[in-house]
């Protein structure tokens, strides 16, 4: 193993993180605010990917395209909250299960229904499709250089919005004691629409970002959405640090664990069943990872005691 | 009117109401129910529906096959649930339609004891063709690892000799590389496995440049290869790529794009097939649904053509008879040769196809025979005769 394939790792490790990140943070906040379990958040994340696939091949233009995932997560996400969503808050958490999974079978066909069951087509811009050679002969895709910097700036920005301006101080007070800021006269539905459209808006963008170098289909939501679960429970409900950190330790854990167990297996099995055991163990590492967390920190690296 | 004219009238009557009812039970008689059970919603019903398209063309002028379609939702339970109430409700005659061999595993053995006859137009498991093999499972598309075989013996000829291979970690990606090892002399650079349904392979690909080879195979059907094929050209290297057509077939082209053009993959069927049988599904699929049909419709209607030469040679009352109809496989298939080898799996020509560009559509064109007259590694291990 050299030196530059163990940082190239890193860097993908990274780029798997932040856009886990963009995922969780509407996760995280939508739990930890309103204390909703929205499993639809998968859904956005769909929305986002075939809403770019759409202006991609309209517009030609992949700039345009990754707005229009944007935008159009965002209005699915407040069209979302103000039909069903605003309605189940004070539900329990099993009728919040039911109703956003229902939401995710509804979101699935009905996009199945508009675009057919074939995967589209979507493909990042041509001067994004080359590579960096980077020093110690490191080459690393631009693209993925590009996810993981507007993931670190979307993190920035997030991180200013929640601790410097009034709408993320109000999201704060919001989670700690939500009677008490609709006392004081905010108004909260208001607040939770903004938050839960937002969130949703995020998702959809991580879909189109995450869309053009996997592929855009029915259903590519959910298994990202499980990551992001455990994201935001390593990192501590409601936190936007913690979604960040936690984002990239399950990023770099997953990526080095697929990475490094086959060959730390090798020493002991011939080859066939070292890569199949490895590569077992290495699907585990990230829910090991969470429970280590947790049997140290119960209520996630960065969450609130309750 | 008479008392006798009354009576003539209603004799009448009733001895033609008597015909008619039985006349008519004899046509109910004649009818046989085909049950499918496959993949028309979520990811991977791409694969469902063209074979669901496929047999229904096959079938459409029959007036006496009547097809039950069901949507398995690529769930194994959901798939046991719709076999047990085909089965016991509706009565149906012959099962058909699974995609994947995790749910033909959990659905066929179960009915085939229960006397139910299953073609497969796809999943071809090698749990079901050793000594699992049974008198009333035909698989109609291909044994698990015929193509990958193709792909070991194309990369042979090729002159490879130092191959990374990768599949995901469950059953039949083990098949794969099991096949493509069968066949391929040189040596593997690289072995891995891959999660089911991972997307991302940054790190995978990382681990090609590093590793030295001349050559790359890869078994990722559905999304997993979408994702692969369109990583692997932004990744910069430019190793030689050969795989099964599952991500090289028609549904999935378009989403891969250009990075899929000139990469040679293995199939039994392609659309440039020159035989009569293939020129008629091709154009009458494309009349009828618009599109260019996949490997996967050619298996639905190949299929649908095997059942209906079946019941042209004999009744579905004769248990016996409609298999032995079955086994002889008396139609002509898209794929030109076809027969069945003692444990019911093709035996039949993989090609080698390479993905070109129709135009603007991207499609495939057979470059040579891969492997011919293919049969299958379990035919020994079937207690079939």
């Amino acid at each position: 193993m050299t030196i530059s394939l163990f940082i190239e790792q890193i860097l993908n490790g990274l780029q798997f993180g932040v856009m886990l990140f963009l995922m969780s943070a509407g996760l995280t906040l939508v739990f930890g605010v309103m204390g909703l379990i929205n499993l639809a958040h998968g859904s956005f994340y769909m929305i986002g990917a075939f809403a770019a696939a759409l202006f991609a091949e309209l517009t030609g233009s992949f700039l345009i395209a990754m707005i229009a995932s944007f935008v159009a997560a965002l209005f699915a996400g407040a069209l979302t909250e103000l039909i069903i969503i605003r309605k189940i808050y004070k539900r329990d958490h099993l009728d919040q299960v039911l109703a956003t999974f229902a939401l995710i079978l509804l979101f699935s066909e009905g996009i199945r229904w508009i675009f057919g069951a074939y995967p589209l087509y979507l493909d990042i811009p041509n001067s994004l499709s080359s590579s960096f050679n980077l020093p110690f002969e490191i080459i690393y895709s631009k693209y993925r250089m590009m996810i993981i910097l507007v993931g670190i700036i979307i993190a920035i920005i997030l991180y200013f919005l929640i601790s410097k301006t009034l709408i993320g101080i109000r999201i704060k007070a919001g989670q700690n004691d939500r009677e008490m800021i609709g006392a004081l006269g905010v108004d909260v539905t208001k607040l939770y629409t903004i938050v839960f459209s937002l969130g949703a808006a995020l998702a959809g963008l991580a879909g189109a970002l995450i869309g053009a170098i996997q592929s855009v289909e029915v259903g590519m939501g959910e298994p990202v959405l499980i990551l992001a679960f455990v994201v935001i429970v390593i990192g501590g409900i409601g936190s936007i640090k913690g979604a960040f950190v936690g984002a990239l330790l399950v990023g770099i854990t997953d990526t080095m664990g697929r990475f490094l167990l086959p060959s730390f297996f090798s020493y002991f099995f011939d080859n066939a069943s070292a890569t199949s055991i490895g590569s077992s163990i290495a699907s585990m590492s990230i829910y090991i990872l969470m429970a280590t967390v947790l049997i140290f920190k119960p209520s996630g690296l960065y969450g609130v005691k309750k | 009117m008479s008392k006798n004219s009354i009576l003539i009238v209603l004799l009448i009557l009733i001895i033609g109401g008597g015909t008619y009812y039985y006349l008519e039970k004899q046509k109910k008689d004649d009818v046989v129910k085909v049950g499918m059970i496959t993949t028309l919603s979520g990811g991977g019903s791409g694969l469902g529906i063209d074979v669901r398209d496929g047999f229904l063309l096959a079938v459409k002028d029959n007036k006496n096959i009547q097809v039950l379609v069901k949507d398995d939702q690529r769930k194994p339970d959901i798939a046991v649930q719709l076999a047990d109430k085909m089965t016991q409700s509706d009565k149906v005659d012959v099962l058909t339609g699974i995609i994947w061999s995790n749910l033909a595993m959990a659905v066929v053995p179960a009915a085939v004891n229960q006397d139910i006859v299953y073609l497969s137009p796809n999943a071809g498991p090698s749990a079901l063709a050793g000594k699992g093999c049974h008198k009333n499972y035909f698989n109609v598309a291909w044994q698990n690892d015929n193509l990958h075989e193709a792909a070991g013996g194309y990369a042979n000829s090729a002159g490879y000799k130092n191959t990374f291979i990768l599949a995901p970690n469950y059953p039949a990606g083990k098949d794969a590389l099991t096949g493509y090892k069968r066949f391929f002399k040189g040596n593997l650079a690289g072995e891995l496995y891959t999660k089911l349904g991972q997307k991302d392979y940054a790190a995978e690909i990382a681990q090609i440049r590093a590793s030295g080879a001349d050559s790359i195979f890869f078994f990722l059907p559905g999304g997993m290869g979408i994702g692969f094929m369109k990583q692997y050209a932004q990744s910069g290297i430019d190793l030689p790529v050969v795989g099964p057509a599952f991500s090289f077939d028609q549904g999935i082209l378009k989403a891969v794009g250009d990075a899929a053009l000139g990469v040679k993959n293995t199939s039994q069927w392609s659309k440039d097939l020159d035989n009569e049988a293939n020129k008629k599904f091709v154009s009458e699929f494309k009349s009828t649904y618009g599109r260019l049909p996949s490997l996967y419709a050619s298996q639905g209607y190949d299929t649908g053509m095997l059942l209906l030469s079946a019941l042209r040679n004999s009744s579905i009352s004769d248990k016996d008879g409609f298999r032995n109809a079955l086994k002889v496989a008396d139609f002509s298939s898209t794929r030109g040769k076809f027969k069945f080898a003692s444990n019911q799996h093709p035996i039949q020509d993989i090609y080698v196809r390479e993905v070109i560009k129709e135009g603007d559509i991207l499609t495939n064109k057979i470059v040579s025979i891969g492997l011919k007259d293919r049969s299958n590694a379990y035919v020994d291990a079937c207690s079939l005769k």
